[in-house]
Order: C-alpha cells, then sequence, then structure tokens
C-alpha cells in the first residue's frame, strides 16, 4: 500500500523526523483557514513519480493565486489520477538535497539504504551517483552505516530506518531530503507499506487509493485480479500460469484485458464470485485456463455452469480443463463452453471467436 | 540421486491440523514421503493421518526428522521457521503466502547463518520422483528421470512437469522456489545443485517478470554450468507498475521485464520456449545429443 505525501509525513513526525509546516485541504475555501504564511507551496496529493514535472507542485504568493493553483490541479488531474487532497506547506529555503531511501534488495536478501548528495530528482537519473550500503536483517543499522553519509543526515537515517522496519515498508524514501539553515528537513516522503504486513498495522491509514474499483472489489474478496488494456477476459489458477496464458493470447495477435488468478480453491462460491469481477470487467471473450491440483476441475466447473445458469452472458466463453476430476469437469461445460485441449488452441480459439 | 530431498528425509510437518496441513499430510504419504512426526501448539497429542501432533519442534525431535513443512498461516509462520531452524533441521520447506517481506527476509537469513537449505516461502516445494514430496505439487504428474526442474510458478510447473513426463522425459528433482521478492534458495543455488548431481542431465528454469533472479543465473550458467538449460519465462505482456498475482511479479522502473530475461538466457547460450509445451519437444528433439 503506497502512502499519500501527507500520510507519510505524518508518519515522520511521529518518528521524530522533522518536515515542514503544512496542512491538507479539500476545498479552495479551506485556503482562509491556513494559518502558515504566504507563500506556500501546493502539492497535490496523488500517487504518482514525476509530478513536478507534471504540474502537481506549484507555489502560489497570493490567496487568489492558490485558488487559481487549486482549480486548475483538480480540473486537470496530475498524470491521469484525479486530485482529491492538496497540501499546503510553507516555503523552506533550501541550501542542499540528498536522496535517502531504505527497501528490500531481492538479490542479497538484504536491507539497502540508499543515499545520494544530489536529491529532488528522479533517482533513476543519477544512479551511478548513489551510494548503496547494505544493512543485514539479523544486526540491522550500524553506527559504521550511518559515518558514510554527511553528519547532518544521520539522525533523520537512524529514524528513517526504524519506521522502516516498525511500520513494514517495502521502501521508505526521503527524496528530497532538505538541509536549511544547518537543520534537516523531509521535503517528501514516499512509504509503501507491505500489504501481507496491513494486518499488524490498524493504525495505518488503510485505503487502496492506486486500485480501481474493480481491484478493490476483488482484494475484498481475496483474488488477485490486474485491469490491462487487451479485450479478453483470462481465469486461470497461479499466477504463472495465467501470465503464460494471457503471453499465449500475445502469440495469436490476442490481448488480455483482465489477469485473474483463482488460487488453489476448491471453492463453488469463490468461482462464481471470480467470474461475476468478469462480467463486470466487459470483456469480449472469458478464458479459462485450469490446471487442477489443490484446486479440483469439477468444482471450477460447477461454479461456471452455475452462474452461468443463474446470469445472462453474453459474451463466448473458452475453456481449457485439465488435472484432477477434468473428465467429470469437460462433461458438465460441455454445452456451455468452447472446450480447448491446450493451453495455446485455447489462445487461439478465444482470439478467433472475437 | 536428487538434490536437496531424496529417500533419506524424516519429514516434520509444522501446522499439521489445518485444513492444508491435513490435506497433503495425506497426499504426500501417498506419494511415499517419510512423515514421522507433526507439529501444532496447543494440539500435542492428538493424531492426524495415524501421525502423532507435538506441541513443539523440540518435543517432535524424538521422531528424529531432518527436515520440515510449514504450513503455518502468515502471521505464525516466522515463528514456525526459526523453530525448526533452532532446533537444526537442516531442510525446511515453506508453503505459506502473504508472509510479511520483513519476516521472510528475517528467518531467509538465519537459516544461512545456522547453514540449513530454506525452499519458500510461498513455494509448491520439491519433489523427487519415486523418492520424496516435500510439498503441494500434484502427485501423478511426475515421472522419474534426468531433468532437473527449477521453477518461480507453481501451476506453471505442474503444466511443464505434466508435458515433460508425457513425452517420456522424467525428472530427477522439481524444486518450486516461490514468487515471493525474498526466497530461500534461487536459480543458482539450485542450478549449483543440479550441476554437481549425476543424475541430472538437462535443467529446465521457469522464471517470471520481477526482479533480476533470472539474469543472475544466466550469467552463473555461462561460467559454471556445463549441462544443457531451456528456460520458460511468462508476463512477457504484463505491464510495468502492477503486480501479476505474486509479490515478487511486478516491472518496476523499467527493471525485471521477460525481455531482459529471455534475452541474458539466449546470450548464456539457454533455449527459451514460447509456450510451456515447447519445453518438452526442446528436450525432446535434443535429448539425441545429449
Amino acid at each position: 500500500m503506497k502512502l499519500l505525501e501527507y500520510q507519510g509525513k505524518e508518519l515522520f513526525k511521529s518518528y521524530g523526523i522533522p518536515v515542514p509546516k503544512g496542512e491538507v485541504i479539500e476545498k479552495k475555501d479551506d485556503f482562509k483557514k491556513i494559518s502558515n504564511p504566504l507563500p506556500w507551496v501546493l502539492k497535490a496529493q496523488v500517487l504518482v513519480g514525476g509530478r513536478g514535472k507534471a504540474g502537481g507542485i506549484k507555489i502560489a504568493e497570493s490567496v487568489e493565486e492558490a485558488e487559481r493553483i487549486f482549480d486548475e490541479m483538480v480540473v486537470k488531474g496530475v498524470k491521469g489520477e484525479k486530485v482529491r487532497k492538496i497540501l499546503v506547506e510553507e516555503k523552506i529555503g533550501i541550501d542542499k538535497e540528498y536522496y535517502l531511501s531504505f527497501f528490500i534488495d531481492r538479490s542479497s536478501k538484504q536491507y539497502l539504504m540508499m543515499f545520494c548528495s544530489e536529491g529532488g530528482v528522479e533517482i533513476e537519473s543519477i544512479a551511478e551517483k548513489v551510494k548503496k550500503m547494505y544493512v543485514n536483517p539479523l544486526v540491522g543499522l550500524q553506527n559504521y552505516h550511518l559515518r558514510k553519509i554527511p553528519q547532518e543526515a544521520r539522525g533523520i537515517a537512524k529514524n528513517l530506518f526504524r519506521l522502516f522496519i516498525e511500520k513494514d515498508c517495502e521502501l521508505a524514501e526521503i527524496n528530497p531530503l532538505i538541509i536549511s539553515n544547518g537543520r534537516a528537513i523531509a521535503g517528501d516522503a514516499k512509504i509503501i507499506v507491505d500489504n501481507n504486513a496491513i494486518y499488524r498495522h490498524e493504525e495505518l491509514p488503510n485505503e487502496f487509493v492506486e486500485l480501481s474499483s474493480l481491484e478493490k472489489e476483488a482484494r475484498e474478496k481475496n483474488i488477485a485480479f490486474v485491469q490491462l488494456d487487451g479485450n479478453i477476459g483470462v481465469i486461470a489458477n497461479g499466477a504463472g500460469l495465467t501470465m503464460a496464458t494471457l503471453d499465449a493470447l500475445n502469440e495469436f495477435n490476442g490481448k488480455g484485458g483482465v489477469f485473474l488468478d483463482l488460487g488453489g480453491t476448491d471453492d463453488v462460491e469463490k468461482v462464481k464470485q471470480a467470474f461475476e469481477l468478469m462480467a463486470k470487467a466487459n470483456q469480449k471473450v472469458i478464458l479459462i485456463n485450469l490446471f487442477g491440483g489443490i484446486t479440483k476441475c469439477d468444482t471450477v466447473a460447477k461454479g461456471i455452469v452455475e452462474f452461468m445458469k443463474e446470469r445472462n452472458i453474453s459474451q463466448p466463453v473458452v475453456a481449457r480443463i485439465k488435472g484432477i476430476n477434468e473428465e467429470e469437469a469437460k462433461k458438465m461445460l460441455k454445452d456451455y463452453v468452447i472446450t480447448a485441449n491446450s493451453l495455446e488452441e485455447a489462445a487461439k480459439k478465444a482470439v478467433e471467436v472475437i | 540421486m536428487a538434490i536437496w530431498a531424496d529417500e533419506k528425509i524424516r519429514l516434520l510437518v509444522q501446522g499439521i491440523t489445518g485444513h492444508q496441513g491435513k490435506f497433503h499430510t495425506k497426499a504426500m504419504r501417498e506419494f511415499g514421503t517419510k512423515i514421522v512426526a507433526g507439529v501444532t501448539p496447543g494440539k500435542g497429542g492428538t493424531n492426524i493421518e495415524g501421525v502423532q501432533v507435538y506441541e513443539s519442534v523440540e518435543d517432535a525431535m524424538e521422531m528424529r526428522p531432518n527436515a520440515s513443512i510449514i504450513f503455518v498461516p502468515a502471521p505464525y509462520a516466522c515463528d514456525a521457521v526459526i523453530e525448526a531452524l533452532d532446533n537444526d533441521i537442516k531442510l525446511v520447506v515453506v508453503i505459506t503466502e502473504n508472509i510479511p517481506f520483513h519476516d521472510a527476509i528475517k528467518f531467509v537469513n538465519y537459516a544461512k547463518y545456522k547453514e540449513a537449505t530454506l525452499i519458500g516461502p510461498n513455494c509448491p516445494g520439491i519433489v523427487s520422483p519415486g523418492k520424496t514430496k516435500i510439498g503441494i505439487f500434484p502427485n501423478h504428474i511426475f515421472k522419474g528421470g534426468n531433468v532437473g526442474v527449477a521453477s518461480r510458478s507453481g501451476t506453471l510447473t505442474y503444466e511443464i512437469v505434466n508435458e515433460l513426463s508425457m513425452a517420456g522425459i522424467g525428472q530427477s528433482t522439481c524444486v518450486g522456489l516461490g514468487g515471493d521478492p525474498v526466497t530461500g534458495t534461487n536459480f543458482i543455488d539450485a542450478l549449483d545443485a543440479f550441476e554437481r548431481d549425476e543424475e541430472t542431465e538437462a535443467i529446465v528454469l521457469v522464471g517470471e517478470i520481477g526482479g533480476t533472479a533470472e539474469e543472475e543465473a544466466a550469467e552463473f550458467i555461462e561460467k559454471k554450468i556445463s549441462k544443457p538449460v531451456y528456460a520458460y519465462i511468462a508476463g512477457r505482456t504484463a505491464p510495468e507498475g502492477k503486480r501479476m498475482g505474486h509479490a515478487g511479479a511486478i516491472i518496476s522502473a523499467g527493471k525485471g521485464t521477460a525481455n531482459s530475461k529471455i534475452e541474458a538466457f539466449k546470450k548464456a547460450g539457454v533455449k527459451v520456449a514460447r509456450f510451456p509445451s515447447e519445453i518438452a519437444e526442446m528436450i525432446k528433439n535434443d535429448k539425441k545429443i545429449w
């Protein structure tokens, strides 16, 4: 789960990491309540990178100007994202800007601290100037790590690491880390909390703002569901097999519009829920690719048939069923779907039937 | 021979009284796995499928298990893994999915410190056909033989192994490495073990988008592997920034794409299949050569 900047900065404050004075507003009238003196920095609260360049960060010298900027941001949005909240911050003097982050490094299986003496820019563009320090998870951040970064950033680094661990972050990033009159202040906050660990953080805001409404619904039902930009909806069991099915469509010049991993289920209701989501996703064809292990083929077939009897599905359904109890499943589905014997055949038929 | 798991395995099942634990204890026994004990705190003294359930791993050690499989729910899985490692179990297979990353990174590093082999988390386990199965793979798809399989994806492995078996190509060991960003064993560990395993004559790698494990494997193959390697990569059509089911299957900042993995493998002389089923065809055609 990604936190919005203002949510991340709230967390920073509770970990003793200084942030500029600021308030969040949702409507134009709220400018009147801002106690910070002008000029203000207005920052659109959206979850996209490169927000500054896309017009999501602007300086207002007067209340009227702030109102104009508010209208502009809300109407235009930022990089396709709707702006619902704007953070209004004091403008602080900048002597230096750094980059600082902690994340999990997959290759080394360690935590990684990244520091750069240039901040405020996209980190990929200055990758070669970034200092990387590995932190072993069994012992944590040591003083020798901190001695490798400038004195004035060490306190914040120590606190940010504590936050990173205690809040189960995938990423905790400050870019820029501003030095103003000898004092370090977090100019921005990028925090991604591990979805698997949210159950132990009731104190965190639990909004999945980055998801579409169907994706949200799927998450509530515990179904892995991703919206893509094609028109063939794929239901398979297992993430790898679902991806392989989408790739196979591509080989026959088709394009997947939904990734739906049924997972290991032996529950008719879950199958029906998956179909419900797929029906809402409005695809031209539904393609089922099943390799039953834990998941029994006849259970899935039962779910499909029941759903199709209860609800009118206008689009064709292509099904390739393999594994435990496949014979029963094939018999049950015979009158309802277009059958296929292999992944390739199923992909080909799904593309042809459009 | 086989890698990591053979007929000498005496298995402990942690979380044996749960739905998955029960079901797969039975399935593993049917496969021929020697299961010597189970553990579920609070349920010690009971019995599942004829297997004695203990309160703790320490108590279960009287049955001399040398491997453990974890079916413990995610919030308690880290504790269970560390309990196994602290009792000097040298092979731990973690099936549980949705384990918090900070827990996984902790027990993965602890396993390394304890010089244990840890497979997973979020994996289907390990199978050496004819010898043992520590995992949740369907029993009937395997056939004993000389091809080693290492995979980051569960069902895709079933698909590929099934095609291999139907084509008459048996497997030495199939290991599911797991779909999470941080896992205990990775492709390099599996490649190294397969290279040294006398029985294994060819190796199949099943990869997917996300991370750089395949690129690192490709480099390792170029330098250290003499046996033929075949690969399939899932997620060629996945968009950037979307997590494709597995926690680890995500393309971020342009890194971890299927193309970069395919290119790396091709450069290392690995044959890369377009469809999962192509792997079996490729091996069948090449079998006369190796």
